[in-house]
Order: structure tokens, then sequence, then C-alpha cells
């Protein structure tokens, strides 16, 4: 077997165990607190014998070790259980949310990372010059308020002041695509931003590091025009770091999407995670959780296999 | 008297720099250079580091790394200035008229593309040839360069060839698309010393077969005065002497040449072996989590007072060496007995007294002083650790060792990015003197400096031996210094003691293979020395 | 030290310095009570309201100043946690070594595996939020970047020659923590916790937006747009004064962070 296939498997195998590990931990922190499912159902006024009933009953009595199999067993089958304050199936909603919130988050990607790594060519083209300041400049500002700040502000000029974009984004099966992605004009743009500052920062630094490598000086006393210096010479190098940026940015995405679903009231994950910790409702935010973090991971491990897959070392050993 | 190639008139380069805390402004950094190229001849531009030269012969090609502009003066390449043509005219010339070897191949090849893809690139870039022909070409090259497998090799990668072998690549690569001029930018200084040599032949061949004319650039005179037949000395960006390799070589004019021939030049009378201040016994030692021995049964004496240079090539075992007698590393099996007293093999378990008798000074001299203390509490720290020196009677100690280092007053309250390279090596020295050592290890202590300045460094430390009794362990790849400054030596050759007595001893024929090989490696500021020893040699390098 | 001091990183100080006085002397400067209803909803800013009033007539100013107070209070409190803890567990993995760095080293990495604002939602999940709490989860959390951080910085500094050279001489493990690894450390690692308080205001107020942090009465930045984000949809500015405090005061720690960064370079940078 190739060297970098066996590389690639074992990654792949790291990230799997990872990946239980994260879901044990998430149980695991339901469990080791105080106060369980029975104990948030009846409130703390609730009498011992009635919340051990009610335990006995929901099987928390059990040992956690056994509940959190059952629990990884129902999951990987895609069965969630049901929410405890509305007795529903979670992994209904599951699949519906989340359908809504890849919507979300695709459109988001789509716009953000062209976009992201034109500006970071841009900002490595005008090096020390305005572009470049410019850039950072809104980077610098763009990290520094949370995704709701830059949300509310999107949304009072440009829902509230200049009429160009709903303030809520309902979206509804039925809807033509172009008035969903009217619907969700302004949360796109959030994200965008969100992710944009961070990204454009990464791709500057890895195309830098790319540019200023000796062999890019060789290329350039060959007497190579500049298109060819990068298409031949830096762009081979500078894919899989900007590939790992991207993912990374990705993974930052789930984080983002989390408020500003709330914000503009979109009926994703996110929104139905933050209604589950307010209500307590300890499955559903397990449930959540545990995707939210398996996404995570996923985007990061798609990130490393590509770094692998795309050094010469390792594809040519010796 | 024919056209010059290369014609350089006034050329003044300038460079925008970034100090820290301070506003960004242009400096200049070479303040007026002339000199001729003419076909087929070789120039040797040879400088210290910050001379300006690499930066010259950049210039040739309208290049300049970082903020670095062509500010003034000519510089005509075929009857052409190249510092006022347009870019489409400077794409042109090079990789065509004009190409370059750099210092680290390694570095300069594109980690992602195979080996031929990139020699033929310019060549066939250049409509100079076809790729059938520059391919054909290139192997012709790599043939003429000593390249095991010519034919096969293009299709490796720059990281499935050894150092030397890449070094001889790029060589190719400049060669390939028949310029008129290439410039070799210390082409052979990352190479192991046995290797250098054999680089060295190549390239001197190639040119020679070729017919190119060349611009190389080195720190190293006795290595140009191999390949080149002018040479230009370059100081701080000016030009201090210019002539035939004879001449500057056998008749130098200006006193700063005079001082880069004689470098190394330092006599010292060897010492007869006593009883043994430091006496490691058949030490075999590995690192942690390896399975194979980097030491075999190492056996050396030293003498106190004495100096015994561990000499080798990297990997030869001779830094692990010292790491073992330190106590860094536990060897295996052996003993080391220091000053009549058994050491114990791990340095945590050491008396005080074994470690302040027993102190080393490093190669980096950078690193090896804290950047966050200044040079008083550097030199201070062991005068109160063993010593339990305070106050006035600190201050007055650190003030001596300062004397003896010859650094002076003032120094005491500076920090170590304050100190040029060697007045860093400098302190370190007295941070090492301050315990009152019977023993030093110095580990590669002045590879990392220029030439002079090393020649200071170890006039230093051999008056310092005198005053203050103290053994030498010397660890170096450097011949030259091993013969300025030794009393015994010992050859390490892939973790064996391959030859070891006293100084005339060991350089003193017959020799074995390595050790006759590592010799005649050195280069000599002689003419003619390189084809003499390529037709003597009787072993093959290793870095082949 | 404060000679030579750049423009931005004077503008940072003098801005982080009027916001810490401001939250530490909140109840002396702020014009009315916390809590007190002292006009109409949503008032426009006037002489006698700075900023106008809140979504049920509370002074805006004298909210924005105790949610400062709340705000910056549970940041710095869980930036000293999260560096304390981060930075001492990273320094005895890097000292060590062996198993006990490979033990805390792969947790950290599982932990960090999880976007932190997620691991928080499922803590909060079955966990009261309390000022207390919220230092703690959010402090813990974020300990393991600054582990991360505080070990991959001993590890370089502490395979230096100096630091041999300090052991070769014999020194104790307490003057090549503090007096060899420590002061080279210290720069980056200050730098870096301006960026994570900067972190832990942005991580805070995300949390009382989200209804799950700050609980009221208590105001805090976050709390102060969930609280008037309905305004917005009015036209009316209120919940954008948080966003204009939270930018203001991370620009201009981050100046700092900056500055600090750049000293430790020239110091390290050589001559000039």
């Amino acid at each position: 077997m190739h060297p970098i296939l066996i590389l690639v498997l074992q990654r792949l195998g790291l990230g799997l165990l990872l990946l239980l590990a994260a879901s044990a931990l998430i149980f695991g922190l339901t469990e080791i607190l105080p106060g369980d499912a029975a104990q948030a159902i009846l409130g703390q006024a609730a009498t011992e014998e009635n919340l051990a009933n009610l335990r006995a009953e929901m099987g928390l009595d059990r040992p956690a070790i056994t509940r959190y199999f059952e629990w990884l067993g129902g999951i990987l089958t895609g069965d969630m259980g049901t929410a405890l304050t509305n007795k529903l199936p979670i992994g209904d909603q599951i699949a519906r949310r989340m359908s809504s919130t890849l919507f979300l988050a695709f459109w988001a990607a789509i716009i953000s990372v062209p976009l992201a790594i034109l500006l970071g060519l841009i900002a490595v083209r005008y090096q020390n010059r305005w572009p470049d300041k410019l850039i950072s400049g809104i980077t610098l500002a763009s990290i520094s308020l949370p995704e709701f700040m830059i949300a509310y502000i999107l949304v009072f000029f440009f829902a509230v002041k200049l009429f160009w974009a709903p303030s809520f984004a309902s979206v509804s099966p039925g809807m033509p695509l172009l008035d969903q992605l009217h619907a969700i004009s302004l949360p796109v743009a959030v994200l965008t931003m969100v992710v944009l500052a961070h990204m454009m920062r990464m791709t500057r630094a890895a195309i830098l590091n790319v540019m200023q490598s000796a062999y890019i000086e060789t290329a350039e006393l060959k007497g190579l025009t500049t298109f060819k210096v990068i298409y031949r010479h830096a762009f081979p190098n500078a894919i899989a770091p900007i590939v790992n940026v991207v993912m990374i940015n990705l993974a930052y995405l789930v984080v983002g999407v989390v408020v500003v679903e709330v914000v503009f009231a979109y009926p994703g994950m996110g929104q139905y995670l933050v209604d589950a910790v307010v209500k307590r409702d300890v499955p559903v935010v397990l449930a959540c959780g545990v995707i939210f973090a398996a996404v995570y991971i996923l985007l990061n491990i798609v990130a490393d296999v590509v770094s692998i897959l795309a050094n010469p070392r390792l594809r040519h050993p010796k | 008297m024919t056209t010059p190639l290369l014609k350089v008139r006034g050329l003044k380069i300038g460079a925008t720099v970034y100090p820290p805390g301070e506003k960004p402004h242009d400096i200049e950094i070479v303040h007026g250079v002339d000199f001729d190229v003419e076909p087929g001849k070789v120039l040797g531009l040879i400088g210290e580091s910050g001379a300006g030269k690499s930066t010259i012969g950049l210039a040739t090609m309208a290049y300049g790394r970082g903020g670095v502009t062509l500010t003034g003066g000519t510089v005509e390449v075929n009857g052409r200035d190249v510092r006022q043509a347009p870019l489409k005219d400077i794409r042109n010339l090079r990789g065509a008229e004009v190409t370059y070897v750099s210092q680290s191949a390694a570095a300069s090849f594109n980690p992602a593309k195979q080996i031929m893809e990139q020699v033929i690139e310019a060549a066939v870039g250049q409509g100079k040839f076809t790729k059938q022909e520059a391919q054909k070409r290139a192997v012709e090259l790599f043939t003429k360069l000593g390249l095991p497998d010519p034919d096969t090799i293009g299709n490796r990668y720059p990281h499935q060839v050894s150092g030397g072998q890449l070094q001889r690549c790029m060589t190719a690569l400049a060669l390939c698309p028949e310029p008129d001029l290439v410039v070799f930018d210390e082409p052979t200084t990352a190479l192991d010393v046995t290797t250098q040599i054999d680089v060295l032949k190549a390239i001197k061949d190639a040119i020679r077969d070729t017919g190119v004319a060349a611009l190389y650039i080195t720190h190293d005179l006795a290595v140009v005065a191999q390949v080149s037949d002018h040479i230009m000395v370059l100081r701080m960006g000016q030009m201090v002497e210019y002539g035939t390799t004879d001449q500057i070589i056998n008749n130098p004019q200006e006193e700063y040449t005079q001082a880069l021939v004689s470098v190394r030049s330092i006599e010292h009378a060897e010492k007869q072996p006593t009883e043994p201040v430091l006496r490691v016994k058949n030490i075999t030692a590995r690192y942690k989590g390896t399975n194979f021995d980097v030491l075999h049964d190492v056996s050396v004496d030293i003498s106190p007072g004495q100096t015994l240079a561990v000499v080798g090539e990297s990997g030869s075992g001779k830094s692990t060496l010292a790491r073992v007698i330190t106590g860094l590393l536990p060897p295996r099996d052996g003993k080391i007995t220091f000053a009549g007293r058994t050491l114990t093999p791990d340095q945590p378990s050491r008396s005080l007294e074994d470690l302040r008798e027993l102190q080393m000074i490093y190669q980096m001299a950078d690193t090896a002083m804290n950047p966050r203390q200044t040079v008083g509490t550097i030199i201070g720290r062991p005068l109160e650790f063993y010593f339990g020196l305070k106050g006035a009677e600190k201050q007055k100690r650190i003030q001596e060792l300062l004397d003896e280092i010859e650094l002076g007053t003032g120094f005491q309250d500076r920090y170590p990015a304050e100190l040029s390279g060697g007045q860093k090596q400098r302190v370190c020295i007295a941070r090492a003197l301050a315990a009152k050592p019977k023993l030093i290890i110095c580990d590669e202590v002045t590879s990392a400096l220029d030439p002079l300045v090393a020649d200071g460094i170890l006039k230093l430390l051999l008056n310092l031996q005198k005053i203050e009794d103290v053994a030498y362990l010397f660890i170096t790849h450097d011949l030259a210094t091993v013969k300025a400054i030794s009393d015994s030596i010992a050859v390490m050759y892939q973790g064996r003691v391959q030859r070891y007595g006293t100084k005339s001893e060991v350089l003193t024929p017959p020799y074995d293979d390595y050790t006759d090989l590592l010799l005649s490696s050195v280069p000599e500021m002689k003419l003619g020395w390189l084809e003499d020893v390529i037709a003597n040699r009787k072993m093959e390098s290793a870095g082949n | 030290m404060l000679k030579n001091i750049p423009l931005s990183a004077a503008i940072g100080l003098i801005i982080t310095g009027t916001y810490f006085l401001a939250a530490i002397f909140a109840s002396w400067i702020a014009p009315y009570g916390m809590a007190e209803t002292v006009g109409d909803v949503w008032e426009p800013s006037s002489a006698q309201f700075w900023l106008g009033t809140d979504q049920i007539g509370r002074d805006l100013l004298t909210r924005m100043i105790f949610g400062g107070q709340t705000t910056i209070f549970i940041a710095t409190a869980a930036t000293i946690l999260s560096f304390t803890t981060g930075s001492v567990l990273g320094f005895i993995a890097a000292v060590s070594g062996g198993w006990i760095d490979q033990v805390m080293s792969r947790l950290v990495d599982l932990f960090m595996s999880i976007p932190s604002l997620i691991l928080a939602l499922v803590i909060l999940s079955s966990i009261e939020a309390t000022v207390v709490t919220l230092i703690v989860i959010m402090g813990l959390l974020d300990s393991t970047r600054v582990y991360r951080l505080a070990r991959a910085v001993a590890v370089d500094i502490s395979v230096m020659d100096y630091v041999e050279a300090a052991r070769l001489r014999g020194e104790k493990l307490g003057w090549i923590i503090f007096r060899e690894i420590l002061p080279n450390a210290l720069s980056p690692l200050v730098a870096e916790m301006g960026l994570r308080f900067i972190f832990m205001v942005l991580f805070i107020s995300t949390l009382s937006f989200l209804g799950i942090g700050v609980q009221p009465p208590l105001a805090d930045w976050g709390g102060i747009v969930k609280e008037n984000k309905e305004g917005i949809n009015f036209g009316i500015g209120a919940a954008l004064y948080p966003a204009v405090a939270i930018a203001t005061l991370a620009i201009s720690v981050n100046l700092i962070a900056d500055w600090i960064l750049n000293r430790t370079t020239s110091l390290k940078g050589g001559r000039g």
C-alpha cells in the first residue's frame, strides 16, 4: 500500500476516535453536572419520590455508561429520542432544520470562499499598500464585534432604514428560490462578514508564506511572467494551505450559524439548540451538540487529509 | 581587448529597512562599484557577510530581494543597461542571458515539481530550445556534472536527491539555457567539506566546457581561488581590491585583503600529552527512541591546559560526544573520568564542582544567551552561583572578565541584541571562564562567524588558555581551525574515532582513507589545488 | 518604558483605561440607579438622558455603565482564570514532558475539537448560569487555548542553548522556569492575554444575548442588546450602543496587544 494511503487512513481512524471521544465528552458534561432531565421537567419543587419515579420511567436510574451507548446507538441509527418539552421525535425536527441550516451555510460559503481568496490575493499583491491596509483594518473591525452585533447593525441600516431586505428570515418550503435568497440575504451577509475576515487574513498569510519561498525567486530569475510564476510555482504549493484555511473557516461557520439563526428567527439547527438550552431540554441539546461537533470535526479532518495529500514529500516518498 | 559581457559602472544599491519601533527609511548598501566580466571568464566576488556581494550578483539580473533597488550607475549586459531596461526586456534576459545558482538548492527547487521540469523551464520558456532539445541537453549536463543515473534523475522530486546532488542539478538548471553569464551565489557553502570539492570541481569543469562566463560569490577566498580568473574583494558595499586571482592570492596590496589571505595563520606550538584531565573510555551511545548507536566505543583523553580537536562532518557523532560528556545524553556503555573523579552518566546527579569545572561554549552565541538578561547578569550568574560573589566584589570580577575578553567597560548593561556576532561569542567565553573551569567544550564556536572575526576568537581562546590553564575540547568540521589551535586531534567518522593522536601524529602521513579525504578536502589558498586533490584521491565522498 | 510609545498604543491605553475606570467606579459615575425607571420607553437622547432610555424607561447611559461593569468584570475574571490555569499547566507539560504532557495535551485536543460556544451551550443546559458559573465555564474552556500557546512557547524556549547552559550550570527548576523561560515567554503571553480578553467579552456578550448568560435584572452589554432588539425594527438604535462599546474596547485592547508583540520582536530581532 502506498505510504500516503496509510497516513490518510490513520488520520481518518484518529478522526473517528476523536468523534467518539467528543460524543462521550458532550454526554458526560450533561451527566457529571448537578441536575438531570427529571429535575428539569419537575422543577426545583419536586419531591424525592416523584423524581425517583420519573427517573425510573425515563431509564435515568441505570448506569451512565449504559445510557451513553444506548444514546450513541440511537444517534447512529437516526433515532435521537424525543424532546422533553413537546414529546416530539428529535430526529424529524433535526432532519428538517438541518436542511435549512445547510441552505444558509451553503450560500454563505459560496459567497465568502471566493471573495476571501480574491481579497487575500489582492492583499498580497498590494502588500503594505493601501488595499492591504484597508483589508486588514476591516478585518480588525469585524473580529472585534460579536456576530449578533454585526447582524443588528446590518438590520438597522438595510432592513429598517433602507428596506432592502427583510429583518426576519422566514423561508417556507414552497417559496421560489429567488424569494428564499432574498429572505436570507441579511443572515448570509452576516455569516459572510464573520468568516470573511479570518479567511482573508489566513489566506493572505498562506500565500505570503509561499511567495517568500526561495523557489519563487528561482522562478522569477528564470524570466517567467508574474502569471506563470504564480500559476506554475506558487499555486501548486499554496493550494493545500488555502484549502486548509477554507475548511477551518467553514468549521467556524458552524458557530456563527447558531447566533445568526437566533437573530433572524431562522428555523435552523442553531435556533433549535439555543431554544433547547433555554428550556433545559437535555436530549435535544445532546443531539444538536453532537451534530455540530461532528460537522466541525469532520471539516477539520478534511483539512488535514488535504494537507497530507498535497504534500509532495509524502506523495513521492524516497 | 574583447568587449566585456558584463560592464558595471558606479553601481549603487539601496534598500528600505523597517527597524521595529522606527519609521521605515532608505539606506544605501552598495556605494558605487565598477567591474567587468569578459566572455568565458570567471570573476570571484569575495567579502564578509554584509559586504553586498549577493546583492551585486542579483543586480546583474536587475533583481532585488525584499526592498532592494538599484539606485544608481549602470549594469550593462551585452551592451544593454538592465537598470533602465523595461520589465519585458529584463524578463527576456533572466533565464536566457544570465542565470542564477543559489546557496540553498534545497529551498530553490519547487518541492511540488520534478527536477527535469524545473531544469528545462527557462530554456524552453525563453524559446531557446524545444522541450526535447532541452531535455537532451539537461541529461548531458547531468552527466557532465557527475550526477548518478543522469537519464532518470530528472524524474525525481527535489527531496528525493541529496544536498550535493541537488546543488549540481541547480547548476544544470542554470547552464541549460546556454546563458552568457551564470551567477553562482555561495553554491558550495551549505555542503559538507568533502562534498564541497566534488561540487566545486563539477562546477569548474562545466564552466570550462560550456565556455560560459561566471560571477562566483563566496566568503571563502580559498574556494574562489580555485575557480576564478579575477577576484574582486568587497567590504561594506565598497570595492577594496581588484586583480587577477594570482595577484590577489600571492601579492595582495590592501591591508584588508592581506588579512583575508593570511587568515588562520595562527602559530601554535603543540604540547606533549600529560596526565589527562578528562578521560573518555569506550563510550557507546544512542538517542532515546532510536535503535542504532551514534557513538561506537569512543575513547579520547585531554591533557590539562591543552586542546583536543574533535573533527568530522555532519553526522559523525562529534556533537553527540559533547552531549555525553556534559551528561545530557547518558551513554549506554563506557566511563568518563574528570579531574581524577568518575563522572556520573547523567547531568542532574553530578556534583556542583563537576558542573563548575566543565563548561561549554556554543556555536550560536545568539541562542546561547538569554535575550532578557544583560551582559552583567549573564557573566555574573556563575560567579554568584558557584562562588557566592555579591555586590562590589562581583562587579569587580565581571569587569576583570570583560577585560580578559577584550571588551572593556560599558558592556555590563547591554543586552545581547546590542552586540555584534563576535562580541556575543566573547561574552559566552567570559561566562564559561567565570566558573574557573578545568575544561571548556567549544562546539563549533567559530563556524557561524566571518573569517576575520573567527580568527580573533581563536586567538583569544589560545591566549586565555595560557593565562587560565584551561583545557579545550574543540568540536569542529573545519580543519584549518584544527591545525591552528590543537595539541591533539580525534578524527571522527560515522560515530567512531577514525584516527587519534597528537597533532603531528595525526597530520603526518600515511593516512587512512577517510582522514586523507577529509584533510585533502580543505580548500587551500593555492592555484591549481583543486585539480591536484581530485587527481590524488583514494576515497569517494559520502555526500555524492 | 512609556517613552517612544506609538500613537496607536497610546490611544488603545487611554480608551481601555477609561472603560476599566468607568467599570470600577460605576456606582459613583452612573447618573441613575441600575434598575431605576426614570423616563418613558425608548426616549431619544437628551440633556437629561445622554443616550436616551431603554425598553422600559431606564436611563441607557446608566445601563451601559453598569453593563460594562458586569461584562468587563466577568471577562477579566475569566481571562485571569483561563490564564493561570492554561499557562501553569502548559509550562508543567512543556518542562516535564513524557506521559504528563501526553495526557494533558490529548485532553486539550479533545476539548478544542468542539467549538467552545457549543460546549458552553451543552454545559449551560444543565447548570444554572450565575456570574460565578459563567466565569468558571468560560475560563476553563478558554484555558485550553492558553495551554496550547504556553506549552508551545515554553517548548520553544526550553530547547534554546541558554536554557541548556543554565541546566548545565546546575540551576534548579525554579530558576529555569522563572528566570530563563518566563521572561521570554511573557510578551507573547501578555499579548495573547489581550486577545483572550476580547474573546471573553465577545463570548459573554453572545451568551447573554442568547439568554443563557448574565440573567436580568443584572445589566450587561449582550443583555442590553437582547432587551432592546425589538427597538431596531422601529428604527431605534438603543441596541447598537453596546456594539460601539464592544468594538472600541476590543480594538483598543488589540492595539495594545500589537504594541506589546512588536516590542518583543524588536528585542529578539537583533540590532537596530
